[in-house]
């Protein structure tokens, strides 16, 4: 097949941070290649910068031999180049037709200043008719299709630009099996016409079954290039983690005490209906879910950081009634946030005043702060936490994300907390510092803390939880130990898991490659 | 080169600025450098710092305080008015003012804690309604000793002596109302630097989600900022009543302006980049310092608003720069 697409030893800093030092991706006409690396790997620098977004610090691109300059997202679409991205809200217009959205580059850029109406609905039904989606009307207002449907908008809005490559940016996140299936079926589709594809997923399965090739990438570098029919999913997960995380993926048992936490009937009026769970002492309960699925609803509800939340909560055998997050801390919780910047730290603040914000009153006498009793403390976690940072006066923007994360989570140590909620924790962590966090979250539980972990990476919270929990639009739909969670269980459940009769002879067929990232 | 020169003169520039135009100042006149002048500039600034001070606290819980003004204001007649209209003791003099700083602060934190309206727009409106009000209160006259009154004859009550020693004595070689600046400036910087509700102040004010979520009452620690700036506007309405020795309406709404520019020129000193309070009085200084030396060179005073915003401008640009530097690359 004749080369597309050939990025060489690619380079991205923002400010201290190397984003990517070596990237690389070669890609062939009609080709389906599968970027793969954890979160922080560089594959969102990478797709950014062939998409014009970031322009490289070094590095060459070339496009059917050419080397080329992608500066704005303008010129990759001058190339052919389109992506369709995870957040397509982002990229649709709620209040415009689908025709619209479909056409809407062509009339953004220059051309005739008065629009037909007919034409641009003509143009994307063909677009549409391509990708097989013609029962979308092209009249209906984008803001409500639904995510899969919004998808299907921008593949077309990338076809009728005849493009060349598209970068599909963990698509299927958000997606039931149906309607991945359907996804594949037009990404065929694409390249056997000749479009080049890079498709991004943490789906392992999904990606044996579309995939010509996978580049792997770890920590901004690339590892290595695999041809799919010729390898299996063990060489992968190992490329893409490294031996460290790997190994700290491995389940580890530990001893479970009494209830620490009862919910009961918990609803919010909203997103949450009817929650019941409990955690033991010493127990680290996963709590799964695709985006939007109500899992960071839930943690702060739990927390007190919703309103109207009504059921009953026991922490120890008490029922305690918890309306603020100071109830919650004072129960003998500690969340760590999802938006650690938004919400858990105070990023221009130094390292030490975070630290010591949960629990003032232990390092001030009287009125008054112990400014060498908070420094001792930052001290203690920076070392037991392996944080990197020059001192404690360090303003928290300039630590890394997984450093930073080290600190939403090392605040909570001075109050010795029973419960911990982790959300998102690994969310934009490096791997080191993932191998650090999930350590951290063993000896917690294992010096008889309850910890509750809601996670969208199922992989880590399989490795991690003693038992697991799937959530799916506000409840909890499924309850699975830990021998039997797989991720494709899992994923079953969490979407929706409606689909048991059609889907079971796909789901064994799936199951044979079981693990994910 | 840039970045190390902006830095600089995030640090220093204030101070290089001040020493500037004092040299300024002295090169040009031998009345400007004197101890007489400097503590005439000291008093002239007192009333402002105290002013600059509440709406410094606002700012630290990342809220803004427009209402300053017309609670001086407001205070000022009520001052006047307890004496000359009802003849009361000292003490109730001193303290009615100061309650109603508290109420405005919680009306204020009502607005914007429980109902919900952004910070600088709920102020704004109370600005009006206090100004309304204290003009009301006064049916739109200056309070004096010995005042007709509308009902007929005089008003019963003067200002006492006691009273006027707080804006007119002398202690300890310095005037009285700047050795209240001086204690209320060191108040407020060790409770704003070195205090628990200090610290809490400051974190609400950089992340307030953040705050909520490690446990912190947010509504609470907001409605205790402008409290407290509505009590350090009153004491400011005290201050000038005594000091002018009648209660004049309208005396606080020239001032916002220049308490607003002391804190945001205060921002800026010592790379604090943030409100405090030092570099408030810091601040404040530097403009009682402009304006005086200004004054002395004979510039009509209807041209001290074009200074005033031209400082104000300053600070702001330097603040603004920096802030976008520092933090921009992650």
């Amino acid at each position: 097949m004749a080369q597309l697409l050939d990025m060489q030893a690619i380079g991205k800093r923002f400010g201290h941070v190397t984003a990517l030092e070596n990237g690389q991706l070669t890609l062939s006409k009609g080709e389906v290649h599968a970027l793969l690396g954890v979160n922080g790997a560089g594959k969102s620098t990478m797709i950014k910068i062939l998409s014009g977004v970031y322009g490289q610090d070094s590095g060459e691109i070339r496009l059917n031999g050419e080397i080329i300059s992608l500066r704005s997202p303008k010129q990759a679409k001058a190339h052919g180049i389109y992506c369709v991205y995870q957040e397509v809200d982002t990229a649709i217009v709620a209040d415009l037709t689908v025709a619209e959205n479909i056409l809407m580059d062509s009339f953004a850029s220059a051309g005739s200043f008065l629009l037909s109406k007919q034409k641009i609905n003509k143009q994307a039904k063909e677009a549409l008719a391509k990708l097989q989606s013609e029962e979308i009307s092209v009249t209906r207002k984008a803001g409500t299709l639904t995510l899969a449907e919004k998808q299907l908008v921008l593949i077309a809005r990338a076809l009728v630009h005849s493009a060349k490559l598209i970068i599909f940016d963990e698509p299927t996140a958000p997606l039931s099996l149906t309607e991945s299936d359907k996804l594949f079926s037009v990404i065929r589709k694409l390249s056997s016409e000749g479009v080049g594809c890079v498709f991004i997923s943490h789906r392992l399965p999904e990606v044996f079954e579309i995939s010509d090739r996978i580049t792997v990438m770890r920590e901004g570098k690339w590892v290595n290039t695999f041809v799919t029919a010729e390898s299996d999913s063990g060489q992968i997960i190992e490329a893409m983690l490294g031996e460290a995380l790997s190994h700290e993926l491995e389940h580890q048992t530990h001893a479970t005490g009494e209830n620490l936490l009862d919910v009961r009937g918990l609803s919010d009026g909203g997103k949450l209906k009817d929650i019941s769970l409990s955690v033991k002492a010493g127990e680290i309960v996963g709590i799964v879910g695709l985006v939007g699925a109500g899992k960071t609803e839930l943690a702060k509800a739990l927390f007190g950081a919703a309103n109207s939340v009504s059921g009953s909560v026991e922490i120890a055998g008490k029922q305690t009634r918890i309306k603020h997050p100071e109830d919650a801390i004072r129960a003998g919780m500690a969340l760590i946030p999802e938006e650690r910047r938004k919400e858990g730290l105070f990023v221009h603040e130094t390292l030490r005043a975070n630290a010591s914000f949960p629990n003032l009153r232990k390092f001030s006498t009287k009125l008054f702060m112990n400014k060498t009793a908070e420094n001792k403390f930052a001290e203690d976690i920076i070392d037991k936490l392996k944080i990197k940072t020059g001192d404690t006066e360090t303003p928290l923007v300039h630590l890394s994300g997984g450093n930073q994360q080290k600190v939403a989570i090392g605040k909570w140590m001075s109050l010795d907390s029973l419960l911990y909620l982790f959300d998102e924790p690994t969310k934009g962590v490096d791997i080191g510092a993932k191998v650090d966090i999930f350590k951290l979250i063993r000896e917690l539980a294992g010096s008889g803390k309850g910890c509750l972990y809601f996670s969208s990476e199922i992989h880590e919270a399989i490795g991690i939880s003693d038992r697991i929990l799937v959530m799916c639009d506000g409840q909890i739909v499924k309850e699975l130990s830990r021998q039997e969670a797989t991720q494709e269980r899992i994923l079953f459940y969490a979407s929706g898991g409606k689909e048991e009769h059609i889907k079971t002879e796909k789901l064994n067929e799936r199951e044979r490659s079981p693990v994910s990232v | 080169m840039k970045e190390n020169a902006v830095q600089f003169l995030f640090k220093y520039g204030a101070i290089i600025l001040l020493i500037a135009i004092i040299l300024y100042f002295s090169s040009i006149s031998d009345a400007f450098f004197s101890y007489g002048n400097f503590s005439d500039i000291l008093r002239s600034i007192s009333i402002v710092t105290l002013l600059a001070l509440g709406v410094t606290f606002t700012l630290v819980v990342d809220g803004f305080d427009l209402s300053v003004g017309s609670t001086m204001s407001l205070s000022t007649v009520v001052t006047a008015s307890l004496m000359v209209w009802y003849d009361m003791p000292l003490w109730l003099v001193l303290l009615l003012p100061l309650l109603i700083g508290v109420a405005v602060g919680l009306v204020n934190s009502f607005l914007i804690t429980v109902i919900g309206i952004p910070d600088l727009l709920a102020t704004l409106s109370m600005m009006y309604i206090v100004a309304g009000l204290h003009r009301t209160y006064t049916e739109g006259y200056s309070i004096y000793n010995n005042m007709p009154l509308t009902s007929g004859g005089t008003a019963p009550g003067q200002l006492s002596e006691a009273f006027l020693w707080i804006g007119q004595g002398q202690m300890l070689g310095l005037p009285v109302p700047v050795w209240i600046m001086v204690i209320m400036v060191l108040a407020a910087y060790v409770i704003l630097n070195h205090t628990r509700w200090g610290r809490i102040l400051y974190m609400t004010g950089g992340n307030a989600e953040a705050a909520t979520l490690s446990g912190v009452n947010v509504k609470r620690v907001k409605t205790s900022a402008y409290i407290i700036s509505g009590v350090f506007a009153s004491m400011a309405g005290i201050l000038f009543t005594a000091r002018v020795g009648s209660g004049q309406i309208d005396a606080g709404a020239p001032l916002l302006m220049e308490a607003v520019a002391a804190v945001f020129v205060g921002y800026s000193v010592l790379g604090a980049g943030k409100p405090n309070a030092l570099g408030t009085f810091f601040g404040a200084a530097v403009i009682g310092i402009l304006l005086n030396g200004l004054t002395i060179q004979n510039l009509p005073y209807y041209a001290f608003d074009i200074i005033k915003g031209a400082v104000l401008v300053a600070a702001l640009a330097v603040t603004y720069v920096y802030a976008n530097n520092k933090f921009s690359k992650s």
